[in-house]
């Protein structure tokens, strides 16, 4: 039961990256009928927007201290971060402590900026060329932010930690009566999933309750008769792309403590992103969340020493499996609509 | 030992050979495969330039154009200074002036072989080196071995590279698994005591089997016991899955057998886990990180304070080969070299001496003057390249990650300096393919 519970919670925060980073997949899909694969360098791009914040609030400047000597036996230059040296070691320190939450109020403008240069600048112009024109230009897209990244980062990942009062984990075996150590959770697992739900439940609420999202959902049915009531649809179109974006920049940020980030993130999760998409039905909002938190919490079974011991290698493979066999019981997937991808 | 076959009589049979068969690697049917000509002779650097290990492999890179330099006679003249072996002048290699080539490894097997190819046969280079990963080391190996060029591996760490997969072409400077384990557990069992239940999480590829194999059967003569191995995909990013079940296993010692990005994530997790913070079986829980990289550790960020792993060499060593080394590269690139900077570096020299010293840069001439060859002052003591396997046996380093670093370089220290006697082996050792291992013969090529 322990086990049970353990990788459930596990799952819980693998399925909130995917939800996030298919959530807005299935939203420029829906909504520009784009096969976006540079989506997973939209991810990237968030979680480097929190190296960047933390780079910025670690400015330092140079002392000498002539007791301690560097690699060549010079005197050693030591580094005091301006952010100390202007409000004191303590609450400078606390505030580059909080580089990832900051980094969020960042990343936002940022993301949406990224993401509507990256409509009008390139996507826009494959609206009407096939999936394969839109996949291959966007996976090119991805590439080269990529090198852009790793140019000026490296290739090595970037340590950039949680606050120090949110480290450490919960023991939640003693909750529900396990022994101790039984079921035990970080705390930023914990709020990495509550961070999802709160934006999925803010993108669901934005379309649902705001005329601007009642516009887009109309379009996303029917996109001339609404060009026909005089709305320009292809601006609001552009402007969820940039929210999109936005949604995958915060969960690459929020990221950042969970896996240091590096400039091949993206692409770890693009694919399996790809998967939850189809698995939970093109274009379908609830099914793409419903699909990553279900097949993250699969993966996350199937990484247990019994299901790997059982069926060697069923932890590379069961989220295939899981689509194979979703597609073959339910071709439009779990949640999909007639019509979506099938002309 | 390789069987030489520089005789007049195999000569004469390699050239009919040649003239009767055209091979990929053609060349001169009495010589050898790519014979220098024009007063200049071509080395071939096969680093990642492109992928995970990128960063190591430009620092791999720098070290070997640091290495060419001052073969040319330019710069301070580096380890050339404190080499025993004095056949290093500064005029080149045997009076000819060395050019360099570069391929990307990419770390993998196939692009790293398709780019050495490149280089023996469009570049001509007379000697493949470098890379940072011991599945490329073996395929490069193998394919060197073929083309009757010299390989001097680069950073590989797996018991394969000159054990079951070893060969007459190749040479490995860098440590290998069974080495950590040997040099590593005495000082696990000093720190953590002898009644220890280890928890093993290994890459699934060659090196993480070797590693883990090697580390399991040192701890367990010494009184600890191996309680689970659990593979991890190597494509893995997430370990939370693997991790989670540790602490509920009965274990109180986590080993990472991980390398990288692997290793910067594992050992995240399981610190963000707080597995350090627990106490298990009356013990405080332990993690050990086998294998060390500078570069890599970095990653890891806080995480690595404490841990304890193994290098093959650190910049901090206080002998006269390492301080002139690190200030011939902290002055040209501002920053100390890693290990993987370090091997590639000293491999260079090793290839450069063995060709001088044999007077020839045919293969098997090489081959002979390296084998069994044993010299000092290049940064890890008295070192031997042993005949049998083609391994450099020399000390080892016990590290852990420091507490309180004084820069961003300045991320392991060194607690212990294992000696060479303490982590030799045969080489007909079980975990290096038995009795069955075999060089093979040298291959001159052409």
């Amino acid at each position: 039961m322990d086990a049970l519970l353990l990788q459930i919670l596990n799952g819980l925060d693998k399925g909130s990256a995917y939800a996030l980073i298919a959530l807005g997949l299935t939203l420029i899909f829906g909504t520009l009928g784009v096969v976006n694969f540079a989506h997973g360098a939209l991810f990237m791009i968030g979680a480097f927007c929190a190296v960047f914040i933390q780079g910025l609030l670690n400015l330092s400047y140079e002392t000498i201290d002539e007791t301690q000597k560097d690699f060549l036996g010079n005197p050693l230059k030591v580094k005091t971060p301006y952010l100390e040296n202007w409000f004191g070691p303590e609450t400078g320190g606390a505030i580059i402590d909080w580089a990832v939450p900051l980094a969020i109020l960042f990343a936002i403008p940022v993301m949406i900026a990224v993401g509507v240069i990256m409509e009008r600048g390139l996507i826009k112009h494959f609206y009407k060329r096939p999936h394969a024109d839109q996949i291959l230009v966007t996976f090119g897209l991805a590439i080269v932010l990529q090198e852009v990244i790793k140019y000026f980062y490296g290739a090595n990942p970037i340590p950039t930690p949680a606050p120090s009062s949110l480290a450490g984990a919960f023991d939640f075996g003693v909750l529900f009566g396990f022994d101790p150590n039984a079921i035990i959770y970080p705390y930023w697992r914990m709020i990495y999933f509550v961070f999802a739900m709160s934006i999925i439940g803010a993108v669901f609420a934005f379309l649902q309750f705001t005329t601007f999202g009642m516009v887009v959902r109309a379009g996303m049915a029917d996109r001339e008769t609404v060009s026909m009531l005089g709305i320009n649809i292809d601006k609001r179109f552009t402007m969820m792309f940039g929210i999109a974006a936005a949604v995958a920049g915060l969960a690459g940020v929020m990221y950042t403590p969970i896996n240091p980030p590096n400039y091949h993130m993206g692409m770890d999760f693009l694919v399996l992103s790809f998967v939850v998409v189809v698995v939970g039905g093109m274009g379908s909002l609830p099914g793409a969340v419903l699909a990553g938190f279900l097949l993250g919490i699969l993966e996350s079974f199937a990484s247990t020493t019994w299901a790997t011991t059982t069926i060697p290698g069923i932890n590379q493979v069961i989220i295939y499996v899981v689509a194979i066999i979703v597609l073959l019981t339910r071709p439009r997937g779990l949640m999909g609509r007639r019509g979506v991808m099938e002309e | 030992m390789s069987k030489n076959e520089l005789t007049r009589r195999s000569m004469l049979k390699a050239g009919v050979a040649g003239l009767a068969t055209p091979t990929v690697f053609a060349g001169a049917a009495w010589s050898f495969t790519n014979d220098p000509q024009g007063g200049a002779v071509t080395l071939g650097f096969n680093v990642p330039q492109t992928g995970p290990y990128a960063d190591e492999g430009a620092d791999e890179l720098r070290a070997y154009e640091l290495a060419v330099e001052h073969l040319n006679g330019g710069g301070d003249g580096g380890m050339i200074n404190t080499f025993s072996s004095k056949t290093l002048d500064g005029t080149g290699i045997l009076g000819q002036k060395v050019e360099f080539v570069t391929g990307d490894t990419q770390t993998k097997g196939d692009a790293a072989r398709a780019s050495a190819k490149s280089m023996i046969e469009k570049d001509n280079a007379i000697m493949i080196t470098g890379g940072s990963s011991s599945s490329v080391a073996v395929a490069v190996q193998g394919l060197c071995q073929e083309a009757g060029i010299i390989f001097m591996a680069g950073l590989t760490h797996s018991n394969d590279t000159t054990g079951k997969d070893r060969k007459a072409n190749g040479f490995r400077h860098f440590f290998n698994g069974y080495m950590s384990g040997a040099a590593l557990a005495p000082v696990l069992a000093n720190r953590y005591g002898t009644d220890r239940k280890a928890y093993h999480l290994t890459a699934d590829y060659t090196w993480g089997w070797t590693q883990q194999e090697s580390i399991a059967n040192s701890t367990e003569a010494l009184g600890w016991e191996t309680i689970n191995n659990v593979m991890t995909p190597l494509a893995s990013t997430d370990f939370s899955a693997y991790i989670a079940p540790v602490l509920n296993s009965g274990a109180d010692v986590l080993v990472l057998n991980h390398y990288g990005g692997n290793m910067v994530n594992s050992l995240t997790n399981a610190v963000q886990f707080g597995l350090r913070d627990k106490e298990v079986n009356g013990k405080n829980f332990e993690i050990v990180v086998p294998l060390y990289s500078r570069l890599m550790a970095r990653g890891a960020g806080e995480n690595v304070k404490g841990i304890l792993g193994s290098t093959n060499w650190h910049w901090s060593l206080p002998d006269d080969g390492t301080r002139a080394f690190v200030q011939s590269f902290g002055t040209k690139y501002g920053f100390p070299p890693s290990q993987a900077a370090h091997t590639c570096y000293v491999q260079a020299l090793l290839y450069a001496d063995a060709v001088n010293r044999a007077g020839s840069f045919n293969p098997c001439a090489v081959v002979e003057a390296l084998e069994g060859f044993e010299f000092d002052g290049l940064g890890n003591g008295p070192t031997l390249y042993r005949a049998d396997d083609h391994q450099c046996f020399k000390d080892v380093l016990v590290v852990q990650g420091k507490e309180n670093p004084t820069s961003e370089f300045d991320v392991l220290e060194v607690v212990e300096v294992t000696p060479r006697a303490q982590v030799e082996y045969p080489a007909d050792h079980p975990m290096f393919g038995g009795a069955e291992a075999s060089l093979g013969n040298c291959n001159p090529g052409a």
